[in-house]
């Protein structure tokens, strides 16, 4: 539609952003022109998605220019990156939909909300003008649908060809492949090669490289807040992308303390749970540390949360110590024997407006209590241990736990499993939004609990934690295990490879 | 000073002000601060703070038991049937309600638990289902002794003494009612500071996610705390047609807003912005006095209620403005 109109191009330059004094990104500049397909790579916290919201007009810039068709624009919310033609489509499209509302209603909801728009509605019509826009995009949705009954590759589409009917210049596509099948992912593909050759600009985000080296006209690489590389995609291999990616070696020393590696305390064969753990097998054995690593959206979570019980199992088996556990809810996964330090460390792990005392002993609550009642001396003494032991520092044992730093939370959540029986320590990213010092005291405590001949299953996707941490490393994409490194066999660039899914190249 | 000043008033600011409220009233009218007064005080809030107790454990597993009013009316024109019509044994009488109580929050944490209806909804639909089920059993007229029958016979039974003793007699002079309400309030204060169970409410109130990932069995907690409170507002239905001798249509109908107000104004009590057993019973007493003193005055009863509404909002305001700030 925009064919005949001369090639807009969009120009970030020198775009710095800082949160809390800690920079996010260090005078980046973004080139992206109409009619090409430009993807935007990097490792988590490279800064891909804040340099994406300064564009949306989510955060506003520190410094630098953006220039989209030649104008200078100051974004300050999202309506002014819409209104100068910049869309985006989030990963997360259920916020961006109304779901009881019908895809043409979806599809011209700025329209509707807006309040220059007419009065009143004529359904006949705006069914029609759906149509049309679906046509054009080659999607066949009737207008008149939920968007409720829709899957998830639809509602992506229907939000395409929402900003495609609001006559978009660019368009942020955010990881929209990550929960899509193949056969999705080819559909989306011919719908980016139409907006391309309406002249659209479209930023494409994704961890897959196959499918990044196939579709973009260009990369641009990201890493620690700058721009590494932008180059045309014939110039550059997967290789080359991982090496721009991970830049020097990072060689950090982790406190890995020696234990002895016994018979297997937690066998898992064949799990199936959800849409995205699509059949694991894995084994941890006494004072072993077994690494999973993925990017993310590669199943680690729902992983963790399947063999917690948290979320149901439709199929496989879950062995603890040789005995075959039914995990129909948490509370049974802890009797088995299992315990998760989750991901959502404020939401699922702690009870930010309880005391310390309170959040360290809620698993042991039994064993602190005769006949039901507690003993409040021996609920004291379990948390004067455990706030020494791990080096929790607060107050005091009566302190808000909301009032403690998240290195100091996550050890809480971690501290509370310590005195039940448990023989498997599930910990999902353990060290997010922790800072250096907790780190390695969570490192020690890991260490630690493997000394005590606990297993431990340790799932993130920092790979040089489980490269200085694990025994061996598990390598998880798409839902099930691609790969498995022994203790030293493995180096950062093979695990983002199978990580990414580049497994058909190497085979 | 300042810095110790204001921490202090939120956190007995409630408590001063009900000490205010008793002062004010005991200097206007010098029959207030009697004996026989104040016991008449204790004795009015009894069974709204027996359904307060049923709220308070309901809002602590963050969830809200709208049924409660129609669980007294219930329970009360079963408790009076049971006498009148049947001429059961006092132990039935008093087991039977009880049972209905605990049945009702059943039902209520089967629609919240299993089917997931969110919690106001399904007891408010509750709410309606016992409303028309306890009119229905009476035929819409009330239940009292030796009443006439629809056949044109006279009812057999009676409310027997012993019965009516439980809502008027009294114990080493205080009213019996007085001391169940202590008793109840001191019971289940303790089951939440110093039970297992109690804690796993809490916890599971405070973040029903982190506490199922704990290990806490969340449901069969939430499933405990409903029936917990249909079985308070039960007894709460025995009271009150103890008290009043006979049963009563409707009798529960305005209890729900005032033991809702009383948890409310309980959530001021040492600044706790929570609800909590002791707030609970501070805010059923402010609740009180105002009534009875402002009855004294002459102050009409439904002009009372604008500053029953006053006081609340006050309340509320103070307490969330003090935890706001903290949180920032």
């Amino acid at each position: 539609m925009l064919g005949n109109q001369p090639v807009s191009e969009l120009n970030m330059s020198k775009i710095s952003k800082s949160f809390a004094g800690v920079p996010a990104l260090k005078g980046v500049d973004f080139n992206v022109r109409g009619g090409e397909i430009h993807a935007l790579l990097g490792a988590n916290g490279a800064g891909k998605s804040t340099l994406m919201k300064i564009l949306s007009g989510a955060y506003e810039t520190d410094e630098g220019n953006i220039e989209a068709g030649g104008v200078s624009h100051a974004f300050r919310s999202p309506s002014d990156s819409k209104a100068a033609g910049i869309h985006c489509v989030y990963q997360e499209v259920d916020t961006s939909l109304v779901a009881h509302l019908t895809v043409s209603e979806n599809i011209f909801l700025d329209n509707l909300a807006s309040p220059k728009g007419k009065a009143w509605l004529s359904w006949g019509k705006l069914h029609d003008e759906a149509s049309a826009v679906l046509e054009r995009l080659g999607l066949h949705i009737s207008p008149r649908t939920l968007v409720r009954d829709l899957t998830l590759s639809e509602k992506q589409l229907v939000l395409i060809a929402r900003l495609s009917a609001q006559k978009a210049k660019f368009v942020i596509l955010d990881e929209p492949t990550a929960p899509l099948s193949l056969e999705e992912t080819e559909k989306l593909f011919g719908i980016m090669q139409g907006l391309k050759s309406d002249g659209i600009g479209v930023i494409f985000i994704s961890h897959r490289l196959p499918e990044v080296l196939r579709i973009s006209d260009r990369i641009t690489v990201m890493r620690d807040g700058e721009r590494v590389l932008t180059v045309r995609k014939e110039e550059i291999d997967s290789q080359g992308i991982v090496k721009a990616m991970l830049g020097r070696s990072f060689e950090e020393e982790f406190p890995k303390l020696q234990a002895d590696i016994g018979k297997p305390v937690l066998t898992v064969a064949r799990l199936e749970a959800g849409k995205r753990v699509r059949g694991v097998d894995l084994e941890v054995r006494q004072g072993e540390i077994v690494a999973v690593v993925g990017l993310v959206g590669a199943g680690k979570t729902e992983l963790s949360r399947a063999l917690f019980g948290a979320d149901p199992i439709d199929r496989g088996t879950v062995a603890v110590n040789g005995k075959s556990a039914k995990l129909a809810s948490p509370a049974e996964a802890v009797r088995a024997g299992i315990a998760l330090v989750p991901e959502e460390r404020r939401k699922e792990g702690i009870f930010v407006r309880e005391s310390v005392l309170h959040n360290l002993s809620v698993p042991v609550l039994r064993a602190i209590s005769r006949l039901g009642i507690l003993s409040g001396k021996r609920e004291r003494e379990l948390a004067n241990r455990q706030i020494s032991d791990l080096g929790i520092k607060t107050s005091s044992a009566t302190q808000q736990t909301a009032f403690l730093s998240g290195g100091n939370q996550q050890k809480v959540a971690i501290g509370k499993w310590l005195e039940t029986d448990a023989d498997v320590f599930v910990f999902d990213e353990p060290t997010k939004g922790v800072d250096v010092g907790a780190k390695r005291d969570i490192f020690r405590i890991i260490g630690t609990l493997a000394q005590q001949g606990k297993g431990i299953l340790y799932l993130t996707c920092e790979f040089d934690e489980a490269l200085g941490l694990a025994d061996r490393i598990l390598v998880m994409c798409d839902g099930s295990i691609v790969k498995s490194f022994n203790r030293g066999e493995a180096t950062h660039e093979d695990l983002l490879k199978f990580a990414s899914a580049v497994r058909e190249e190497l085979a | 000073m300042r810095k110790h000043l204001l921490p202090f008033s939120f956190k007995y600011g409630a408590l001063l002000f009900i000490g205010l409220v008793i002062l004010f009233f005991s200097l206007y009218n010098q029959y207030f601060f009697t004996y026989s007064n104040l016991t008449d005080i204790l004795r009015s809030i009894s069974i709204v703070t027996f359904v307060a107790i049923g709220v308070t454990i309901s809002l602590l597993v963050d969830g809200f038991d709208l049924s409660v009013s129609a669980t007294v009316s219930l329970s009360t024109v079963i408790t009076a049937s049971l006498m009148v019509w049947y001429e059961m044994p006092l132990v039935v009488v008093l087991i039977v309600p009880i049972a209905v109580g605990a049945l009702i929050g059943l039902i209520n944490s089967l629609l919240i638990v299993k089917i997931r209806i969110p919690d106001l909804l399904a007891t408010l639909s509750v709410m309606y289902l016992v409303n028309g089920i306890h009119k229905n059993y009476t035929a819409g007229y009330s239940v009292y002794s030796h009443m006439p029958m629809p056949d044109g016979s006279t009812a057999p039974g009676e409310m027997s003494k012993a019965f009516l003793w439980i809502g008027q007699g009294k114990l080493l002079g205080i009213p019996f009612p007085v001391v169940l309400m202590v008793v109840a309030v001191a019971a289940v204060h303790v089951f939440f500071k110093y039970t297992r169970w109690g804690r796993q409410m809490i916890m599971t109130g405070g973040n029903e996610e982190a506490a199922r990932l704990s290990g806490v069995k969340v449901k069969k907690i939430r499933m405990y705390a409903y029936v917990a409170s249909g079985i308070f507002a039960s007894i709460g239905g025995i009271l009150f047609a103890s008290r009043i001798g006979s049963g009563q249509i409707d009798a529960g109908a305005p209890m729900l807003m005032e033991s809702v107000a009383a948890v409310f104004v309980g959530y001021s009590v040492f600044a706790a912005g929570r609800p909590n057993i002791i707030g609970t019973f501070f805010g059923a007493i402010l609740m009180g006095v105002l009534v009875n003193g402002l009855t004294m005055m002459n102050v009409k009863y439904y002009q009372t209620d604008i500053v029953k509404g006053l006081v609340l909002i006050v309340a509320l305001a103070v307490t969330f403005i003090h935890l706001n700030r903290r949180k920032a």
